[in-house]
């Protein structure tokens, strides 16, 4: 049996957007283990996305608690979220966010220059087979390239965990599917437990669980037995 | 060489907005190039002035007096402090240049024959010192020979004593003493007119009957000596031989004008280049606060990939000290140029053996600091709000800005307005904070250029005060002693001659309490119609009927007012000491004066119409007279109106071009920079609504109505605000030039303002025009697809 990555327990989180106040999640718990393929699916503004920030140490919950193996991630400082980030996880994001003037082996390079046991960036683009595009700069590729760039960038650390938002939102199937396949490749051969979100119901074929909220709470956990390869998927 | 992906960002970024830095570089650029200009040229002549003084050994107290025996040589030289003494035979004398129509003056000063003087040594530049045997042999001035184009045995006629005589120029001199050479009376130094002459000690004494003593005598005193006590004992000294009052180096007129152009480098130095950081500081501020926002994302995906605070931080911080670093290697070498141009200027005026230009390591250093320090504290909040944001919160993108009906949209305004009025309007009141400092920016262009046109100002009304107002006279006359009546007639006999008026000045130590001014107190008529008191705003004052008329400066200087009395201590004839009361004070522009009622300095003089000089009031077509006044003995100098206003423009027009020059110039980098980035700014800032507008059926010509107008309505607020805050600069600069020699008037004309007002619409319409053309590219399609 894994061992358990992420244990979240009673998790809330309100925020102000302008002048409106939003309760984006509310009393979540649950447990994620180590290796897994994870999908989080939901309708929009049903807190997918500020669950994964919160796993990710990008935002801080309200109240209820949030563990990374030993770390409570609720309780560290600003600084030793930073350092959480860059030793373990690595971030994939519906708009990529590459630094648009920097080339793709230097959008990888940048995360290889601070971590400890990176992979070479050249290694990376090639897990996600971009090596003929590695100097070109994120204006001259596709989105389907540019979101690969992205998870290059994100496991060319060896991170821990791999969370990805929306990955294939800003795609079209087929390119998306080359973006699941270079996600899928990293967590089978690099071992990255690997936490998706999309409201594409058809991506959880491909996990080993599936977690649905609705309006900021749990509505569903499902743990699947057999997974099917993103080519097979049905869209 | 790998350079890390953070600074290839770094270098890519600002290559990116490359129009906004090197507008900000260009702003801070002319705030380093005014501090290396002034600071270097300080520094030059500052190095200059000290080596120069101590190897001529220039004196630190001088005293002039009528007559005294050269033993008391001895007495003087035994007073505590004092390690050397000079004595020396000084007369005034007329020149007969050929050449030159109206009379020159010659100062001569006598050297010893066989050896170099201990105090004020004269530094040869060509020729040979006197010989003794040959008595008429002299030094010349550099300048005086140059102005003339004379070489070593060149010869000048002169009067000397009532003698005419041929004197020959062996050898071209500079002293320390005459660095600023400015004929005594005058505005400005005039080269062609005045020259200074050394002659044989001997040859000099003998001609003017000195043989056996001295009128003129120079000290130099150990560090530690009080020059306070020495030049009382001085005082003591010559007080029976006519002592005309010691003065300290402090106070000696060329030195005294050098120190005060050097403090006003210094304080040129730092106050200007001030204003211009700050101005940069702030666009700075505004230009990175955009540049961030729309680096939110970026700095989302940078902490996503654990980047630090500080590392972010440190990375856009970069961005400012690299502009700045432009701005200050672009300012350094217009700098250095600029202050190799204004040597030359300073050659022109202070002679020196040699003036170099010299750059120092400490003002480069320093203003290197300075100016990345500001970029720093301009940058910093900016920095600061941009990395504080959470990075999901920074992924977001940037919530609606809170828009809010403007204040002056009122129900009976707002119909006026129009959708793009509106828009104009609330965009502004929106940041009130960024509208404020974006007008305060574009005055401060305004005031930059305000403040040079004022000096034009000054300068115009300093001359009406003075030539038109004041003196109306064409020619002054100053005779060698005072004489009797009747030369009055024998002036008025003198060709081409219209009117004479008498001058009585007499040299005076005025005294009250342990303040004390030695200066010349003149007599004026009550209804004198050529030389008139007039005040700095050209009113005529009468002289009151009993009593002392004192320069407010002068009353400053002395601390007194109108009701207290004053030590007159007369220092000619028989030196009489008399308490006479102070009746008024006048605000007048130039040097210390003290002016008595005519007949009531004849009374204190116990004389009768005696005479100094006269004023005279001359037909122009008549061209007799200089030839005539260079031959008349006992005239000591005569000075023509149109000569001395000549070279005062000159002098003046020679100043101000520079100066005008680089106001304009930094002026408009100022009004481009703060403008263009404004502009910018707002483009990116609304591009997405602008296109909106577009894609909606707005013409260019509506779109940039929105943008420019904005532009356009911020500049006009600043123009009154700038006027204002140009007119406080003016003030301040004015109150700065107060000194015991002039004093500006602070005359603002409506045409400066104006001026100044146009050349900044027209910069800031240059940049509007620049980003009106980015308009005009809009990319509709693309705009709106792009994800802020």
């Amino acid at each position: 049996m894994a061992s358990a990555v992420f244990e979240v327990h009673d998790l809330a989180k309100i925020y102000r957007m302008g002048e409106v106040e939003v309760h984006a999640l509310r009393q979540v718990s649950l447990t994620l283990l180590e290796g897994q393929f994870v999908v989080l699916l939901g309708p929009s503004g049903s807190g997918k996305s500020t669950l994964l920030n919160i796993l990710g140490g990008l935002d801080v919950a309200t109240s209820g608690t949030v563990h990374y193996r030993d770390t409570e991630l609720t309780r560290a400082a600003e600084r030793e979220l930073t350092e959480f980030r860059r030793r373990h996880v690595g971030f994939v994001f519906q708009f990529y966010n590459l630094i648009p003037s920097l080339t793709a082996r230097e959008n990888v390079a940048l995360v290889t220059e601070i971590a400890t046991d990176p992979m070479p960036p050249e290694d990376a683009l090639r897990l996600v087979k971009l090596e003929h595009r590695m100097d070109h700069f994120p204006s001259q590729l596709s989105g389907g390239e540019q979101q690969r760039v992205a998870i290059a960038r994100a496991i060319a650390k060896r991170p821990s965990v791999l969370l990805c938002d929306e990955p294939t939102g800003a795609l079209d199937i087929s390119t998306g599917i080359v973006v699941l396949e270079a996600l899928a490749k990293a967590n089978e051969e690099l071992g990255t437990t690997t936490i998706v979100i999309t409201h594409n119901a058809a991506i959880a074929s491909m996990a080993d669980r599936v977690v649905r909220l609705a309006d900021g709470r749990v509505v569903e956990i499902e743990d699947r037995d057999t997974r099917l390869s993103p080519r097979d998927l049905s869209w | 060489m790998r350079v890390p992906p953070l600074t290839r960002k770094l270098l890519r970024d600002l290559l990116e907005m490359k129009g906004q830095a090197l507008a900000i570089a260009m702003v801070v650029a002319a705030g380093v190039a005014m501090a290396v200009m002034y600071l270097s040229n300080f520094d030059s002549l500052r190095r200059t002035q000290q080596a120069y003084y101590e190897r001529q050994r220039f004196g630190d107290v001088f005293a002039s007096l009528k007559r005294a025996p050269l033993r008391l040589r001895e007495d003087i030289a035994a007073i505590p402090g004092v390690t050397a003494v000079e004595t020396r035979v000084v007369a005034s004398v007329t020149l007969d240049v050929p050449g030159m129509d109206e009379p020159a003056t010659g100062h001569l000063v006598s050297i010893p024959e066989d050896r170099r003087p201990q105090v004020n040594d004269v530094f040869l530049r060509g020729g040979r010192w006197v010989e003794p045997l040959r008595p008429d042999e002299v030094l010349a001035s550099e300048a005086f020979v140059q102005a003339h184009g004379f070489t070593t045995g060149s010869r000048v006629r002169a009067v000397l004593n009532g003698r005419l005589r041929e004197l020959t120029i062996v050898g071209i001199a500079l002293s320390p003493e005459h660095v600023y050479n400015i004929p005594p009376g005058e505005l400005v130094p005039d080269d062609r007119r005045y020259g200074v002459f050394w002659m044989g000690e001997r040859a000099l004494a003998a001609a003017f009957d000195m043989e056996g003593g001295f009128n003129d005598v120079s000290l130099l005193l150990a560090p530690t000596a009080s020059t306070g006590e020495v030049m009382a004992r001085i005082d003591g000294l010559l007080e029976p031989y006519g002592g005309l009052g010691a003065i300290p180096r402090a106070l000696q007129i060329s030195h005294w004008t050098l120190e005060n152009e050097l403090a006003q480098l210094q304080s040129f130095g730092f106050i200007v280049p001030m204003i211009f950081l700050m101005v940069a500081a702030f666009v700075l501020n505004v230009a990175l606060a955009r540049a961030l926002a729309l680096q939110r994302p970026q700095i989302a995906a940078l902490k996503a990939l654990g980047y630090g605070n500080g590392a972010i931080a440190w990375h856009y911080l970069q961005w400012a000290m690299l502009i700045a670093l432009a701005g200050v290697a672009i300012g350094i070498a217009g700098g250095w140029w600029l202050g190799s141009a204004l040597i030359g200027l300073y050659n022109q005026y202070f002679h020196f053996p040699i003036l170099l230009y010299r750059m120092s390591g400490g003002v480069l250093v320093g203003v290197t600091v300075l100016t990345v320090l500001s970029a720093v504290l301009g940058a910093a909040s900016a920095v600061r709000r941009a990395v504080r944001i959470p990075p999901a919160e920074a992924m977001r993108p940037e919530p609606p800005a809170v828009y809010r009906r403007s204040l002056i949209e009122t129900p009976l305004l707002a119909p006026h307005f129009g959708t793009t009025g509106r828009m104009v309007l609330r965009n502004i009141t929106r940041q009130p904070l960024r509208a404020g400092a974006s007008v305060l920016g574009i005055s401060m262009a305004v005031a930059v250029l305000m403040v040079g046109f004022v000096f034009i100002d000054a300068m115009d009304a300093l001359i009406t005060t003075q030539f038109s107002v004041a003196e109306r006279q064409d020619v002054t006359v100053a005779f060698v002693e005072p004489r009797s009546a009747s030369s009055r007639h024998a002036l008025s006999r003198l060709p081409g001659v219209l009117a004479v008026e008498p001058i009585r000045t007499v040299p005076v130590r005025l005294r009250a309490g342990h303040r004390h001014r030695t200066l010349a107190l003149t007599g004026a008529q009550p209804g004198a119609r050529l030389r008139r008191i007039v005040d700095m705003d050209g009113r005529t004052i009468a002289v009151p009927a009993s009593g002392l008329l004192l320069s407010s400066r002068l009353g400053q200087v002395l601390d007194v007012a109108p009701g207290d009395d004053v030590t007159v201590e007369v220092l000619e004839g028989a030196r009489p000491v008399r308490l006479v009361r102070v009746s008024a004070l006048v605000d007048d522009t130039f040097g210390l004066s003290a002016y008595m009622d005519l007949d009531a300095l004849h009374d204190l003089m116990r004389e009768g119409d005696v005479l100094s000089g006269a004023a005279l009031l001359v037909d122009a077509a008549d061209t007799a007279l200089p030839g005539r006044l260079k031959e008349t003995p006992a005239v000591a100098g005569a000075t023509f109106k149109a000569t001395v206003l000549r070279s005062f423009r000159e002098t003046m027009a020679a100043n101000l071009n520079l100066t005008m020059f680089l106001n304009v110039i930094f002026a408009g980098v100022i009004a481009f920079g703060v403008v263009y980035n404004a502009a910018r700014v707002s483009l990116s800032e609304r591009s997405r609504e602008l296109a909106s507008l577009r894609v909606l059926g707005f013409t260019r010509a509506e779109i940039s109505l929105i943008l420019l107008g904005e532009l356009a309505l911020l500049t006009l607020a600043s123009l009154p605000v700038g006027a204002v805050v140009g007119y406080a600069f003016a003030a301040a600069i004015v109150g700065s030039l107060d000194s015991e020699v002039y004093r500006f008037p602070l005359v603002v004309g409506r045409q400066s303002v104006a001026w100044a007002w146009l050349a900044i619409m027209g910069a800031a319409l240059a940049s509007g025009l620049i980003v009106r053309r980015q308009l005009d590219g809009l990319d509709l399609v693309a705009v709106l697809k792009v994800r802020e």
